[in-house]
Order: structure tokens, then sequence, then C-alpha cells
């Protein structure tokens, strides 16, 4: 499968029994229908759980670490454009 | 880019005396027009011709070490913009001379070669400078082999933090996300050994980068530059991505011209060795949104809040994987 937005290959990798469809140049993550629930769920679990037991590494290296905010796109979206531009944003990546 | 004031009638002695420096200096035009470039925080940067001026903060390493760091970048031409002068005093300001170089243009970074040079600066042998920060070196002593300082911890994160407002709600969150660090990185503990060394930027960020007129990529701003964690030099790209506002695809090209690079770990686990470097930029960041917006009187924009949003989540994950 290629990546709707940036035509990278899509590599399928099972987080918990989740599928979910990560493309290998942009990172960017397709979930289907129920599966962001399902990650919504687990991520619950896992705040109220005492911390796991160290884990076997994950398949593919984590594109984020589990505090990060994930860049989700989703099917009906087109590409986001970079708001370097912005005033905020062109301050946090070309200033101390 | 913006349009920068000229100034065609230096409005103060020291800006006069940084454009007649510039008009003198090699590659220097005696008619050449002059453009501020920066004007802020206690520095002043004056463009004249192909010659840039810089008249640095009162308060910073001015003396032998900034000496120690402007021979690294003069030896390094295909690493900095090398200076085109030595160091001078001018009306109690340490003033240095460099060649003009084009800044990034928003509309299109080049991460990969951003990357590529970081990684390529990681790379530079470090010979005499390494021993500087093996134990055993005297930190506070002479620089006679004109070894560079260690690069420790990142001041500026607890600088910016403890310039918080204590009872404003975004502040709060940011906070306790500051108390989740580890202490060393607050200045409360003593600095561990970084396990991996090489010669870090330290204060890498894309208005750190100039062309060439060849239009190859250089660093500037050479007043951080030490023996530290190459990971660092990464945070706040890795901050940016993990709150949202740097897209993956930007990051991956970074990444890529990074490749592997002194920062990545020989198992490429790079988060375990970022972690905490970009939890304490994400954080630093959006101390330093909210005073800009208390300041302007305004609300936060949404991506200022996408940065107190990920102090919440630096809060609720726990522990750093990385410490």
């Amino acid at each position: 499968m290629q990546c709707p937005k940036c035509r990278g290959t899509m590599r399928t990798y099972d987080r918990n029994g989740v599928h979910i469809e990560q493309c290998e140049m942009c990172r960017g993550i397709f979930l289907d229908y129920g599966e962001l629930e399902a990650l919504t769920r687990m991520q619950q679990n896992y705040m109220q759980a005492p911390p796991p037991p160290p884990a076997a590494p994950a398949a593919p290296a984590a594109p984020a670490p589990g505090w990060g905010q994930q860049q989700v796109h989703h099917h009906h979206h087109g590409g986001h454009h970079p708001h370097y531009r912005q005033k905020s944003v062109f301050h946090m990546l070309f200033s101390t | 880019m913006r349009k920068l004031p000229r100034v065609s009638d230096p409005a103060t002695p020291l800006a006069a005396e940084l454009v007649a420096i510039g008009r003198a200096a090699p590659g220097g035009s005696p008619d050449a027009e002059p453009v501020t470039l920066y004007d802020r925080h206690g520095v002043l940067v004056i463009r004249v011709g192909d010659v840039v001026v810089k008249a640095h903060q009162a308060d910073r390493d001015n003396g032998p070490l900034l000496a120690v760091r402007m021979a690294v970048a003069a030896r390094s031409p295909g690493l900095f913009l090398p200076p085109l002068d030595q160091p001078r005093h001018v009306l109690g300001r340490v003033v240095t001379v460099w060649p003009y170089g084009e800044p990034v243009s928003p509309d299109a970074p080049p991460w990969w070669e951003a990357g590529r040079l970081l990684a390529r600066l990681h790379l530079t042998g470090l010979s005499g400078e390494r021993a500087a920060s093996l134990p055993g070196a005297e930190p506070d002593g002479p620089h006679p082999t004109g070894a560079l300082p260690r690069w420790e911890r990142p001041v500026r994160a607890s600088q910016v933090v403890a310039r918080l407002d204590v009872d404003g709600r975004e502040e709060q969150v940011i906070l306790r996300a500051f108390g989740t660090l580890p202490a060393w990185v607050r200045g409360n503990a003593e600095v561990p050994l970084a396990r991996n060394v090489a010669l870090v930027h330290g204060d890498w960020h894309l208005g750190q980068l100039v062309a060439l007129p060849d239009g190859t990529w250089r660093l500037i701003d050479v007043e951080d530059l030490g023996v530290g964690d190459p990971a660092w030099d990464l945070a706040r790209p890795a901050a940016l991505f993990s709150a949202g506002v740097l897209p993956g695809e930007d990051w991956a090209r970074f990444l890529d011209g990074y490749g592997t690079g002194p920062a990545m770990p020989a198992d490429g686990d790079l988060w375990r060795v970022l972690d905490v470097p970009a939890r304490t930029l994400a954080i630093q960041i959006a101390a330093t949104c909210v005073i800009s917006a208390r300041a302007d009187r305004r609300p936060l924009d949404g991506f200022e809040s996408a940065l107190v949003d990920t102090c919440s989540r630096i809060t609720g994950s726990g522990r750093s994987p990385g410490e």
C-alpha cells in the first residue's frame, strides 16, 4: 500500500493486537475504523496500570516517545502545510 | 524574508562603530548600505555589504573561551562560517566580524542538509578537546591547549522556567512537567558524565544555519560550542516533532540527513537518548511561548497550546526511560 500523502511505502505493524499502517517515509499513521478507540483504551489501561516490566523491544523503532503527539493522518485529510511562517512556529524553530 | 530596516543614519554610537568596522573589513566596501539583522537581548548584528558585524551580549563568555570557540570555527570552514577577523573590544562590548550568509527560508528549510551538517559537526575530531570532558581535567583552569569547555546542561530551560508566573494555569502545567525532569537537568544535582561526547553546537536551531553563495550550508553562532552529549543538539526538532508542530516528513528528512551520526546509538534506538533532551526542550519552548504571550497580553495560539499540552503528557508519562 502506498501512502496517499507522500507516496511512501506503508508497512503494517501489530501494536498489542491493533494493526496500524505506518509510512516508512513520512511516518504518518493510518488507523482503520475503531482502531483509534482501541489504542485509546489501551493507553488508558496503561496509565492506570503499575509500570509494566521491561518489554521486549517493539518491532519498529518507535517514531516518537510515549508522551509524543503522533502526527495522525486520516484518509480524508490532505497533506498539512508546514506553518513555519506562523510567528509562534517561526520563533520555536528559528530562535533560542 | 521580511524587510529589515536600513541603518542609513546609525542610531547609536555602537551601531556607528559596527558600520565603520564592516566597511573597513576584508571584503567590505566603503559605500555599502548598512542593514540591521538583529537587535534584541543585548545583541546587535549589522550587515554591511558582504560583511556582518556582531556586538555580543555583555554577560557572555567573551574572553579566552570565545577565542577558543572562534578558533574552532576558523579551523573548520566546511562546518562554520569562518570569522573574518579576531574579536575586538568596542565601547565595552566584544565585536566579531563574519562574512554574510543567507538565512534559512521558512518556506523550504533544508532539513536533510541541516541533519547532515549536524552529524558532520558531531563527527569532527576532538583529539585535544576531548580531554576537557574527561575526569581529572581542570574544568575551571586555563585552556592553554585551546581546549573547548564541556557542554554540561541545558541552562536555558531552568532560566526560562524560573521566569514563569507561578499562579498562571498554563504556567503550572509547565512547572509540573519541569519537576519531572532529572535533577541534574534542573540544575539541582551534579551533571553526570555524558556517556557519549562529541563536538556540539550547544544551541542548535534553524536560525543557526546560513547558506554561502554556492548554496552550501554553514553553522553560525559559536558561543555555546563545547564538548558534550550530541543528542542535545537534536533536542529542539525532536521536541517540536513530539508536540505535533514539526511535520513527520520533515523530522524524517532531518533524521535521514543525520544518518548514523554520533548521537545515534548503535542499536538505532534514538529515542532512548533523545527522550530527556526532547522533554526538556518541549518544556523550555512552552515556557518561552507562555512568557511571550503574557508579555503581549494575548491568548496562546494553537501551536503554543500544543506545547503546553505536551507538558501535560510529559507529567502523565512518568519517569523518562532515558534516565
